[in-house]
């Protein structure tokens, strides 16, 4: 089959781990269409036959972590750093109902590998694959993230290494 | 409780029972763990149940119609064409430095077999270098019997390399079980295990591979604390693992072992 017909096919998908990566509609796009034309660009870097999603998933999160690091907005990449800052300061009680919320609170690294697990579906191996980091690391960052998130969601304590900072 | 009888359920047996990611057998261990265990079965619930409304509140934009400046790449530049480079594999972020003296002709991996045997190879490997009185069924010492024996039960004339130039010696070699074949039957694979004079340890894992590559693909993957470049060339696959080398030394060996089984 046609491969570009079967990134179209994909774009869907983009689309959707860019909104819940992002939140916001019209930057979730432009990652789209970063990974999008960088792909485009460097399609020849991609290997007949291997998983044209998981190659997709991967120019997206490097498209990211670019992007990420550039604007600053997300200090935190390495998650051996202090973390929660936000849930912190707010007090640990905090109470976010809003999904899209909740998950623009947590790390970026480690919502990214929520999202791929618990929304694209994918096993710990591709995650990790796709990364570039190893299995365990992806485990405790799903395991951070899925905690928190059930914090923030049903206002719980945050138990995961949070300290709260005066 | 049959708790006594298993391994205790760590909380990545958790996250994977969460995930659907854990063997059946598992599956029923940690159902019964989780029986005993109220809170935590009620945490395990919440994570359940917030994948589910993950999935459902992103779900309209799997349905919302594509933006024009999005759907514009369904015209395919003449530019598109994939071909086959050696360098395909950076894009996926698998580092540069494992590119140099890497002497490859091409990269051409069929999609799902490599990340089976980098972790199957991986596997093997920790659980025997850690080996000190049985690392290996047959001796280095009865090399010649060990090949054919090997050789004998994969069905394919194998070679092991010498790696002693970059100070691995052959310790000797296992047969163990592979994944079943698609036809059915089992497929035994090959594990040469190799020591320095220090004891750091590395593994070849050797199995065959339902396809005929004609083109060699080379790739890195780490499982845990064990590293493993792993390539297919024809229709053998090879992975070579090691907890005590780091990349480049590994990429040393993989290299002089790839040399040696391609003169």
């Amino acid at each position: 089959m046609d491969e570009a017909h079967r990134i179209v096919e994909l774009i869907p998908r983009l689309r959707r781990y860019a909104r819940a990566l992002v939140s916001d509609r019209a930057r979730a796009d432009d990652l789209v269409q970063d990974t999008l034309e960088r792909a485009w660009n460097k399609f020849h870097l991609w290997r007949p036959g291997s998983d044209l999603r998981a190659w997709l998933f991967t120019v997206m999160h490097n498209v990211h972590v670019n992007q990420v690091r550039a604007s600053r907005d997300h200090a935190v990449l390495d998650d051996e750093g202090p973390e929660m800052a936000v849930a912190a300061v707010q007090g640990a009680s905090l109470e976010i109902r809003d999904l899209e919320r909740a998950l623009a609170v947590l790390p970026p690294e480690q919502r990214e590998v929520l999202l791929l697990i618990a929304l694209e579906d994918m096993s710990y191996a591709e995650v990790a694959a796709m990364l570039d980091i190893p299995i365990g690391t992806v485990m405790s960052r799903l395991s951070r993230a899925r905690e928190k998130l059930r914090a923030l969601m049903h206002g719980t304590p945050v138990t995961v290494r949070l300290q709260v900072v005066k | 409780m049959t708790e006594s009888t298993t391994s205790p359920v760590a909380e990545a047996d958790l996250l994977a029972y969460v995930d659907g990611q854990l063997p059946s057998s598992r599956n029923h261990e940690v159902e019964a763990w989780l029986a005993a265990r109220p809170e935590e079965a009620a945490r395990i619930a919440a994570y359940r149940h917030q994948d589910e409304e993950l999935k459902l509140f992103f779900a309209p934009v799997l349905d919302e119609p594509v933006p024009a400046r999005l759907a514009r790449f369904s015209e395919r530049p003449s530019k598109w064409r994939p071909y086959a480079i050696a360098a395909s594999f950076l894009v996926m972020g698998l580092g540069v430095g494992a590119l140099a003296g890497w002497q490859l002709h091409a990269m051409r991996v069929p999609a799902g077999g490599p990340v089976g045997i980098a972790k199957n190879a991986a596997v093997a490997h920790a659980t025997y270098s850690p080996e000190v009185r049985h690392p290996v069924e047959v001796g280095a010492d009865q090399e010649a019997h060990l090949v054919a024996w090997l050789s004998k039960r994969l069905g394919t004339t194998l070679r092991v390399p010498k790696l002693d130039a970059s100070g691995f010696n052959l310790v000797g070699g296992r047969l163990l079980p592979g994944d079943a074949k698609p036809a059915g039957g089992p497929s035994p694979v090959a594990q040469f295990m190799y020591q320095t004079q220090g004891g750091r340890r590395l593994t070849l894992y050797v199995r065959t591979e339902a396809t005929n590559n004609t083109e060699t693909a080379f790739r890195y993957a780490r499982e845990g604390n064990v590293g493993v470049f792993y390539w297919i060339d024809r229709n053998v696959g090879y992975a070579l693992s090691s907890a005590d080398l780091n990349r480049e030394e590994l990429l040393a060996a993989a290299n002089t072992a790839y040399k040696q089984l391609n003169p």
